[in-house]
């Protein structure tokens, strides 16, 4: 690709406020903590995702080819959410070529274009919407240039459609005008078009990836391959909080297709000839862990109570302390959620090659930076030495923000100078994951006279999430000390109530607990809109009035009022049980996402029976519904998963269980027959849209429960009495 | 040991030192065919599902010693772009994948059950497709299951 002559005619692409700026305010009010830290909370409920990458130059972002078509390399990964379709609409429309000449690649890090944050936390198109638009449209103008130029013509005789540039009676191809341009010159950004004006933007066209999916491409990085490769394995603790010490390899270097053995400080690991003949050597060497606590689950319960640990306020309004002390108006509830794992069907992994002075590695990873800079490290390599390709990921989930198995196939390809494969078994998977914390919620609540809330207080106690990865600073962490993942979804939503306020405590956990697809919405909203159905009950009201009675009169009151409307009319909202079915009622809020869900319950041999989900959510403008209806239906079945069934737990050390089945999770005769997704565009751009939808549903269907049964479902997975 | 089976009508002869080795790491690392995928080794999660003689089958339990003699089909061989199978077609008419590696599992499963059963209820449906999708695309998973049941009904009609 060609270089470009100069930066100075450049204006920098509009940076966005937001979550970018929250290290600067941070550092800058330490000293006035409590405040700051409800305001940096409140901020990081609200505010709008800033994109954290390299947006400097269009031509790390795009390649023409030969056959006019363009590549956008995309910093952000595939993990099955549909963003190399929203980003090629977004891009082919500000490009001005068809949607069959969009083609998305994963950009390699070598490239330059890398996300200094992640895949993740539903950021990629609310993060990429200005910036990619920017940049196509800014591509377009430079291809234009060099057609002006090869045409003899100025540039505003242009017109371009399809890829094509005419210029009087003249045409050109985009392939030909960027055939042999050395020194590109970029130009200020231009003006983008108006919204109404987008052909792709808004349409549902179909999965980019479709083709390849259901014709079983190779494209993940279990399926990478490279000449003479060989295959790793390493042997991974089973017990929490084992560290190695040294490792006994005697019977397994003779064993059959042994190339090496590898002993480092921090693990030992064999490569071998062949999958299988890794995996029989590796179950052969015998390690020395020291292992200082054999922990069993009641030792995790313990902990994780509300009242221990350290607690920060995260939301406060009025005199809600006050308000609750204990009397016998007081309503008092407490909800639990269990360890979660992820369980992604594609193990970690990753296919490394590393030679004297660079190292390439294909894997699946939700943060190429991160992977790349912690690779080069531990080789002592410079950054840009090692290549991190990036492959589609066989599910993400907030599993592939930890990558020490890049690490290690890196450092078992240096120790035999060949590319070295290397992935988890899934018990590995199951035992090395980076969980869901365990949650408990108390909640407590006075009504007035007219039956509303007068005060509520939300606790919840939680592993940690956000800091248990390495994405964000740790200044934040300090600043902040409760930990932003864990509360999400934990704040209450319903302004209108006067007292209000939300706790957080934070709890250290023996092992590693992280991000898991919408961090701690789930088990947050399952603990508050319970109790707000509860509340509601108690008041002698309808639940969906309940809460529109209490919700504020400002744009995010509105937002929120108008997706719970439409659930409710959607799914012809009852209080009433009608033929052996309950309806429940849940609404949560999610990066700027309002989501409310009606959940349609029988009980049928004693088991509980999700009939029909309907869902209205207001991701704001929504580029391809097709898709972000698809977000939602995998969503509420996910999330119905994790709180019907799922569930982890702890013995003599071990987290268990370590394979699907006994870690039970819905299947295809779980999943309802019906979901009604309505989307509501009540914002200018796009907001987030992977996680929001699974917030409602765990409350959804426990508040159905107990219209039918009387049974309030206080802990997840919710099992009948 | 020798072992003889064609796969999707390629005609195989593999020298393997272990006949107990999983049928899935023959397709995917000596025939290098990357569509069946490893989930759990323990036949729990269906992500290597395969057919053996038109019989869906968990390939990451099946040693490789009994595909002695017998015809296999994966995902490759199941149809193709420009002539997709009736399971492909309406996959891709439903949009249903999202991560899509285990789509590949449901996709051979399905096939194999609309052979059996041309026309699935849900019950039948619930019955035999119980593989493991996390990204949890089963709502549109049932919708292109019947879907494919049509097409294939659709299909042997017109060519009787």
């Amino acid at each position: 690709m060609a270089k470009e002559k100069k930066k100075v005619s450049r204006r920098k692409f509009l940076i966005r406020g937001g979550l970018g700026t929250l290290g600067v305010l941070a550092i800058g009010t330490y000293v006035f903590r409590n405040t700051i830290r409800r305001q940096i909370a409140g901020m990081v409920d609200t505010a709008e995702a800033p994109y954290l990458g390299n947006t400097d130059s269009p031509l790390i972002w795009f390649e023409i080819t030969k056959d006019n078509k363009v590549i956008l390399y995309s910093p952000k990964v595939e993990m099955g959410q549909g963003i190399f379709t929203g980003l090629a609409q977004v891009a082919a429309d500000e490009l001005a070529i068809s949607m069959d000449q969009i083609k998305v690649a994963h950009a390699p890090s070598a490239s330059g274009n890398l996300d200094d944050f992640a895949t993740g936390g539903s950021t990629s198109m609310s993060s990429l919407w200005q910036p990619l638009r920017e940049l196509a449209a800014t591509m377009r103008e430079m291809i234009k240039a060099e057609a002006a130029q090869k045409l003899g013509v100025s540039v505003g005789s242009l017109s371009v459609k399809d890829g094509i540039i005419s210029g009087g009676d003249k045409t050109i191809t985009y392939a030909e005008a960027a055939t042999n341009v050395v020194d590109w010159d970029i130009p200020d950004t231009p003006t983008l078009k108006d919204i109404k004006d987008y052909q792709f933007i808004g349409k549902p066209f179909s999965r980019v990836d479709l083709r390849d999916k259901v014709f079983g491409t190779p494209l993940f990085g279990m399926d990478a391959t490279m000449p003479d490769m060989l295959y790793g394995a390493v042997v991974r603790p089973t017990v929490i909080g084992a560290t190695y010490i040294d490792a006994d390899t005697s019977k397994a270097e003779n064993m059959p297709g042994v190339v090496k053995i590898v002993k480092e400080a921090d693990f030992v690991g064999v490569v071998a000839n062949s999958m299988l003949e890794a995996e029989n050597a590796k179950n052969a060497i015998v390690v020395t862990w020291d292992i200082p606590k054999v922990w069993q689950t009641q030792d995790i319960e313990a902990m994780i109570e509300v009242g221990k640990g350290k607690p920060y306020v995260i939301q406060k309004e009025g005199s809600p302390k006050e308000l609750l002390k204990e009397d016998e108006k007081l309503i008092v509830s407490e909800f639990k959620s269990p360890i979660g794992a992820h369980a992604q069907l594609e193990p970690n992994g990753a296919l490394a090659f590393v030679e004297e002075d660079r190292a390439t590695v294909m894997m699946s990873t939700q943060v190429v930076k991160i992977t790349r800079n912690e690779i080069a490290k531990r080789l002592e390599l410079d950054e840009e030495q090692v290549n991190i390709v990036p492959t589609f990921l066989g599910g993400g989930f907030g599993r592939r923000l930890h990558t020490p198995n890049g690490i290690q196939a890196a450092v078992l390809s240096r120790a035999v100078g060949k590319p070295v494969k290397c992935f988890l078994t899934r018990k590995e998977e199951f035992q090395n994951d980076t969980f869901r914390p365990p949650t408990h919620h108390v909640l407590k609540a006075k009504l007035n006279g007219k039956g509303l809330i007068e005060a509520i207080e939300h606790n919840v106690s939680s592993g940690d999430v956000a800091w248990g990865s390495p994405m964000l600073p740790s200044i934040l962490e300090t600043i902040m000390g409760a930990d932003l993942g864990a509360w999400r979804g934990g704040m209450i939503q319903y302004g209108a109530i006067p007292n209000y306020r939300a706790i957080s405590w934070r709890v250290k956990l023996p092992f590693a607990t992280s991000w898991w697809r919408s961090l701690g919405l789930l088990a947050n909203t399952f603990a508050i809109e319970s109790f707000m159905d509860e509340l509601a009950v108690k008041a002698g009201k309808d639940p969906v009035q309940f809460r529109l009675d209490q919700i504020q009169d400002d744009n995010r009151g509105y937002r929120l009022k108008e997706v719970i409307k439409a659930a409710a009319d959607k799914a012809g909202w009852t209080n009433q049980i009608v033929a052996g079915r309950a309806m429940g009622f849940a609404a949560s809020t999610d990066v700027n996402t309002p989501c409310a869900q009606v959940a349609e319950v029988s009980i049928v041999d004693d088991e509980i029976k999700v009939h029909k989900v309907t869902c209205a959510m207001d991701p704001g403008l929504v580029v391809n519904p097709d898709q972000v209806k698809a977000q939602c239906e995998g969503a509420i079945i996910m999330g119905m998963s994790a709180s019907l069934f799922e569930r982890m737990y702890v013995a003599d050390g071990q987290l268990q269980p370590t394979i699907y089945g006994p870690y039970e999770m819905a299947l295809m005769k779980h999943a309802p027959k019906e979901i009604d997704v309505v989307l509501l565009q009540n914002a200018e751009a796009p907001g987030g849209v992977g996680e929001p939808p699974l917030g409602p549903i765990g409350a959804a269907i426990a508040n159905a429960v107990f219209r039918l049964t009387g049974q309030r479902l206080r802990e997840m997975p919710l099992k009948l009495a | 040991m020798k072992i003889s089976f064609s796969v999707n009508e390629v005609p195989h002869s593999i020298e393997i030192k272990d006949e107990n080795t999983p049928l899935l790491w023959v397709i995917r690392d000596m025939l290098h065919l990357k569509g069946t995928k490893y989930g759990c080794g323990k036949a729990a999660c269906g992500a290597c599902t395969l057919h053996v003689d038109g019989e869906a089958v968990r390939s990451c339990s099946y040693a490789v010693k009994f595909a002695e003699g017998k015809k296999i089909r994966t995902i490759e061989g199941l149809g193709t772009k420009e002539n997709p199978h009736p399971v492909q077609q309406a996959w891709i008419e439903e949009i249903v994948p999202q991560c899509g590696y285990c789509q590949p599992g449901f996709m051979m499963a399905t096939a194999a059950l609309i052979d059996k059963i041309p026309e699935p209820t849900d019950d039948d449906i619930d019955r035999n497709i119980i593989n493991v999708c996390r990204c949890a695309t089963y709502y549109r998973m049932r919708k292109a299951i019947h879907r494919a049941a049509q097409i294939q009904r659709t299909t042997s009609k017109t060519m009787e």
